[in-house]
C-alpha cells in the first residue's frame, strides 16, 4: 500500500471510528435534542469517512487492477493493526463531559488540517475536504459551548469536565506527531506536517477552556506515549468496537441492506 | 430514553422555520433547550436535517399568550354570520381576471 493512500485511510480511519463511537450514543443520549445532535454529528463523520475510503478504494485499484477493492472492504474487512486512526478518537464515551470534550479536541484538530488540505493539490482529497470543513465548523461550534456550558456550570458538570481532560489529555500528543505517511504527504505537498497546526490548536483550545473556567493545557508537556494509532497500536478499546462495527459483513461476506 | 427530567429545569421553546426565501416562519414545533443559542442548535438538529429551513426562530414558550379555548365561543362566532366583511360583494370588470 503506497504511503499517500495511508494518509487518507488514517483520515478515514478517524472519522469512522469517532462517528461509531458517538453513533454509540443513538438512543441513550441525555436528552432527546441531544441524541439527535449527536447521531448527527455521527452521520457527518460517516458521510466524510466514505468520502475518504471511496478515494482509497481508487486509487488501491489504479495501482493493481487486479484487486476490486470497495469501501466496504476497508471499513469492514481490515483488522485492528490496519487502522490509523488517533488513539484519541477511539476513546470509550464514558459520560457526556468525555463524549464532548474528545469531540471538541478532534473537531477543532480536523477544521484545521482539513482547511490545509483543501488547498492540496490532489483535486479530490481537496474537494473532500473542502465539503467537510462547513460540517465541522458546527461541531467545533457545537462541541465548544458543550465545554463553556459544563466548565462554566454546577460543581459537578465542572468536575465531570475535569475528570474527561484527565481521561483523553493524554492522547493530545499523537495529533502532532509525524508518521511515515504524514513526511510523504508533506514531500508530495498532498498534505502537511501536523506540526505546524500545533500552536493553533493549542490556542483555540485553550481560548474555550479559559472561558469554560477550566485549566488550561500546555503543549510543552512530555507525554509517556508507547501506543501510536497512526501506526496500528492502538488502546485496548479499539477492538471490541471493530468487533461489533463489523461483525456482520464477516458473518455474511458481501451483503447488503 | 429516560422520564424527562430536563422538563423541570430546562424550558421549553416553540421553533418557526422558514423553507424558502420569501416564505414565512411558520410553527414547526417545541423543545426543550437551557439558552436560546442551544434551542437554536437543538432546532437546527431536530427540525432541519432534512433540508426543511433557511431560517430558525425560537422563542421561549412561556412568552406566548394564546387565546383561551374556553373563550372561543365570544372570541370567534361572532364573525361567524358577517358575510358583508369578505370582499365578495363588488362588481369586477370583466378585464381583471386574475383576482
Amino acid at each position: 500500500m503506497d504511503l499517500l493512500t495511508n494518509y487518507i485511510l488514517h483520515q478515514a480511519d478517524n472519522a469512522l471510528i469517532l462517528g461509531h463511537r458517538n453513533s454509540e450514543w443513538t438512543g441513550h443520549g441525555p436528552i432527546l435534542e441531544q441524541d439527535i445532535a449527536i447521531s448527527n454529528i455521527a452521520l457527518d463523520l460517516i458521510g466524510q469517512a466514505r468520502n475518504f475510503y471511496q478515494f482509497a478504494a481508487y486509487r488501491l485499484n489504479e495501482l493493481s487492477p487486479s484487486e476490486k477493492i470497495t469501501e466496504d472492504d476497508l471499513a469492514y474487512l481490515r483488522d485492528e493493526h490496519e487502522f490509523k486512526n488517533f488513539v484519541l478518537v477511539e476513546q470509550p464515551n464514558g459520560d457526556w463531559a468525555n463524549t464532548i470534550l474528545r469531540q471538541f479536541y478532534f473537531s477543532s484538530y480536523q477544521l484545521l488540517l482539513f482547511r490545509e488540505l483543501s488547498n492540496s493539490p490532489y483535486p479530490e482529497l481537496a474537494a473532500i475536504c473542502e465539503k467537510s470543513i462547513k460540517e465541522i465548523r458546527y461541531h467545533v461550534k457545537w462541541s465548544s459551548e458543550w465545554v463553556i456550558r459544563l466548565g462554566d456550570g454546577t460543581e459537578e458538570s465542572h468536575g465531570r469536565m475535569l475528570n474527561a481532560m484527565q481521561n483523553l489529555n493524554p492522547w493530545i500528543a499523537e495529533l502532532f506527531q509525524p508518521v511515515d505517511f504524514d513526511y510523504e504527504a508533506d514531500e508530495t505537498e498532498a498534505g502537511i506536517l501536523p506540526e505546524i497546526l500545533k500552536d493553533e490548536w493549542y490556542q483555540r483550545v485553550n481560548r474555550i477552556l479559559e472561558t469554560a473556567t477550566l485549566p488550561t493545557i500546555s503543549s510543552e508537556k512530555k507525554s509517556m506515549q508507547l501506543l501510536s494509532g497512526k501506526k496500528g497500536v492502538h488502546s485496548e478499546y479499539l477492538e471490541p468496537l471493530l468487533a461489533e462495527m463489523q461483525v456482520l459483513q464477516r458473518t455474511y461476506p458481501g451483503s447488503q441492506w | 430514553m429516560e422520564a424527562n427530567p430536563q422538563s423541570e429545569n430546562w424550558p421549553l421553546w416553540e421553533v418557526f422555520i422558514r423553507a424558502r426565501q420569501g416564505l414565512d416562519h411558520k410553527h414547526a414545533g417545541s423543545l426543550y433547550a437551557a439558552d436560546a443559542q442551544m434551542a437554536l442548535e437543538n432546532a437546527r438538529d431536530v427540525y432541519t436535517r432534512r433540508n426543511e429551513g433557511i431560517s430558525i426562530w425560537v422563542v421561549e414558550s412561556k412568552n406566548i399568550h394564546a387565546s383561551s379555548p374556553a373563550e372561543s365561543g365570544e372570541f370567534f362566532d361572532p364573525a361567524n354570520d358577517k358575510v358583508y366583511r369578505h370582499p365578495s360583494f363588488y362588481i369586477l370588470p370583466e378585464e381583471l381576471k386574475n383576482i
